[in-house]
Order: C-alpha cells, then structure tokens, then sequence
C-alpha cells in the first residue's frame, strides 16, 4: 500500500491528531510495546462472534447536533460527483456498486450505543447493508484475513480482522435515525459496527477490500491500538 | 503496632515478605494507574453521555492539571494504563490469595460483628470525642474497615474499568455498573476514594515513621 504522504496531508493529519489526541504521537516500544501486543491479542480472544451489542429503543438516540462527527481533511468532505464503492481485494466477484445499488440490496437498521476512543457514548440509529451481506455478493477466496476500508476524507483508512467484519452488526450505513447520512456523519456511505471504537468506523468510504495483510490505519500508525474493540 | 492476641500468629514478623512484597508494588502500580487514567480521563473530561451529561457532577469540562498525568496523550496513556492494569489486578490476586490461604486475613480484614464497635472508638478518638483510643489486637478496627474497603475499592476498579475498555463483549459487567456511562462514574469515583485513602494513610504513617521501617524489614516476630 502506498504510505507516500504529502506535506499537506501530513499537517491536516498533524492537526486532526491534536484535536483527538492533544499531542502528536510516539512510536510505541519495549515494554508499553510488547503489552500493547499482549494486549491485542487479549482483544481478540474475548472477541465472540456472537456476542450482540444490546440494542435501544430509537427514542433514546442522543440529539443529533451533539452527536461528534471528526474528519481529518481541511474541509468537511463533500461527497464526489458519481461517487460509487469498490468492493475488492481476494474476492471472485469484485464489484462497483452505486449507491443505489446498495439501497436496493436487503437492508438492515440497529439503534446502537457508540463508543469513542476518548471516553464519550452517544446513541443513534444506523440504516444499511451488513457487511457480511456484501461479502456474500463479492464471494471471499481463501485466505482472506482482514478487511481494509479506503475513504475520501483525505488519507484516513482503516483496517479490519475478519471476524469483526462480518459481524452481524457491522454495517455499511447509508443512513442514520431515519434520513440519510448527513455529511458530517459520513455521507454519503460509512462503516458502522456496534462492536468498534469510532476511530475504526471509515466514513466517506470508497474502497472495501479483502485482503490477506494487515494494513494498518490512519490512527492506528500513530498509536491507537489496532483492533480497537468494545 | 500491637501484638495480635492470636496464638496462630506467634512467631510470625508483622508484616511477612508477601504482604511487603504485594504492597510496595502496589504503591508504584497505584501511582502509574491514577497519573495513565487521568491522561485518558483528559480527553473527554466529563461524565454522562454526549447531550446528556450528568448534571450533579461538577468538574464537567474540567482537565487534570497535567502534572497528575502519565502517557502525554490519550494513546500513550492508554498503552500505559492497559500495561500497569495486567500488574495491578494480578498483584492484588496475589495479596488476595496469600491473605487468605496464609490466615492472615484473621489480623487484617474488618469482620463488623468484631471491628464494628473498636472502629467506631478509634474514630471517636481521633475525632477527640474519646481521651483514649480503644484496646487494639494488632490493628484497630478503624485500620481493619480502612485496609479491608481499600482492596475491596481495588476490586471495583478492576470490574469498571473492564466493563469500560469492553462495553459489548464484557456486557454483563458494564449493566453491573449501569451501563457505559454509569461504569465511568464508578471508576472516577473509585479513583476519588482511592486518593482519599492514601492520603490519609500517608498521614497516619507520617505520624507513625516507625511503620515504614516495618513495611520493609517486616518488623520484630510476634
């Protein structure tokens, strides 16, 4: 995968980076390093496939205009002219679907509680496809181990392991409390999962792809940890 | 401090290796524990969901100076706090089991039908509603009430904070709490009743410098 950053990149990544995080980050090694590992790998053991995040009543979603909604490019993202995603990867079927074509494909919604990195919860409802749905569509080969999702919101992605994936709660959301995304939250298609914290969430998606390397994230190269469950 | 008047406890130093051993790592772990949580707590410094942020706390917004802080941002002082937490949990398993399968628990833990009456004394005591404290047996009922809440407080931060750091896969524990929001109340509070507890007994050891030593050699042999 490609790393080259410009220098414009690198400062809004700079900047976005001290909004979440008051600091600029350090390469983690020795000690904090190997428990960082360890603890990794104590995230994904304790991570059950089947294991639901409790769902709630609508009414309970928090009012939108206190809801965060974080990008790291210079402007809010505008949504590109004949924008459609690339699903990808180890798959037998690739595809380019519209966003029409998504809207079509059986849907699913769930009012959830999410979880950011810096302590806050907020609730809302999410309208979209599993991910496991298209998966299904796209047909995975063997060997696929992670999920890497590409955005348009300058340089931010994010990678997956599988099993989160394709959990039944992790959606490709097109909509949120009933209308669609609003550009702050993403439009006009975002990741949504009950079972991650929200810098795993890719919003302004471009790319799904299916792959068999871990390729890091936008947060998770400066330190954020790379499983990132709750 | 006084001798127990357990014969089980003859020859035995006050203070054995393990409880040394157990507390002194406690000390450090406790201190990196409190400075890599306030680095987190830094980031969003407020208690309640978004648009609903509880109304009865009143350091909402309000940052740890940055002096009580460990990690420098929020990622390193997660990394911190997820490393210490393994050593903090484990070393109070240790302090857990060798308190009870060693009987010392008998000297130590607060048993109310035993403690009650003597703790209330000692308070009266140091409150000066009392001229002499109450007849102790190794300690009084007030250290046994103080000694025995603080590992029980331990316990609570363990349990909160996993409910925190894994709201949907650990589910049960977070409901215990009160959901997501409720387990932070829970261990800012536990944080906030843990600081009470070592200030006071840094006091009470300032007074009494001789425990020191005995936190370290183990003292004389009963």
């Amino acid at each position: 995968m490609s790393k080259l950053l410009t220098r414009r990149k690198f400062i809004a990544g700079a900047a976005a980076a001290s909004i979440l995080a008051g600091c600029d980050s350090h390469p983690i090694k020795g000690f904090l390093g190997a428990m960082k590992d360890w603890n990794q790998g104590f995230e994904s053991a304790i991570f059950l496939p089947s294991r639901m995040a409790p769902e709630l009543p609508p009414s309970s979603a928090t009012p939108e205009a206190a809801f965060p909604a974080y990008f790291i490019s210079d402007e809010m993202p505008d949504v590109p002219d004949n924008w459609s995603l690339t699903v990808g990867g180890l798959v037998d079927h690739p595809m380019t679907l519209t966003l029409d074509q998504l809207r079509k494909l059986p849907g699913t919604a769930m009012c959830v509680r999410h979880h950011c990195v810096e302590g806050w919860s907020a609730v809302a409802a999410w309208h979209g496809v599993r991910l496991s749905d298209v998966a299904k569509l796209a047909s995975l080969r063997a060997g696929v181990r992670y999920v890497e999702f590409k955005s348009f919101d300058e340089g931010y992605w994010s990678s997956w392991d599988l099993g989160s994936a394709m959990h039944p709660q992790t959606l490709l959301a097109y909509g949120m409390n009933g209308h669609d995304l609003a550009v702050g939250h993403g439009a006009p298609l975002r990741l949504y999962s009950a079972v991650k914290l929200g810098y795993k969430m890719v919003k302004y998606l471009t790319e799904v792809n299916f792959l068999a390397t871990n390729t890091g994230g936008y947060w998770e190269n400066q330190g954020y940890d790379w499983f990132g469950g709750v | 401090m006084p001798e127990s008047h357990d014969p089980r406890f003859k020859g035995r130093s006050e203070q054995p290796l393990a409880i040394r051993l157990v507390h002194w790592c406690n000390a450090v772990f406790i201190v990196l524990m409190a400075g890599s949580g306030l680095q987190i707590l830094a980031a969003y410094p407020s208690l309640g969901p978004r648009g609903a942020q509880y109304w009865w706390y009143p350091f909402q917004g309000m940052s740890p100076p940055s002096w009580m802080r460990l990690g420098a941002w929020l990622g390193g002082g997660r990394h911190w706090h997820f490393a210490i937490a393994w050593f903090f949990a484990i070393n109070g398993a240790i302090y857990l089991g060798y308190v009870f399968l060693s009987g010392e628990w008998r000297r130590r833990m607060f048993i109310p039908w035993r403690d009650a009456g003597g703790a209330l004394l000692q308070f009266m005591y140091y409150l000066r509603l009392r001229k002499t404290p109450p007849p102790e047996d190794f300690y009084n009922g007030l250290q046994r009430l103080a000694y025995t809440s603080v590992v029980f407080f331990g316990l609570v931060m363990v349990l909160s904070g996993l409910a925190i750091y894994k709201p949907v896969q650990l589910h049960f524990l977070t409901l215990l709490f009160g959901g997501y929001d409720g387990a932070r109340v829970v261990h800012l509070g536990g944080l906030a009743l843990i600081a009470m507890f070592v200030a006071s007994h840094l006091v009470l050891v300032a007074m009494h410098p001789r425990e020191i030593v005995t936190m370290v050699t183990g003292g004389r042999h009963e």
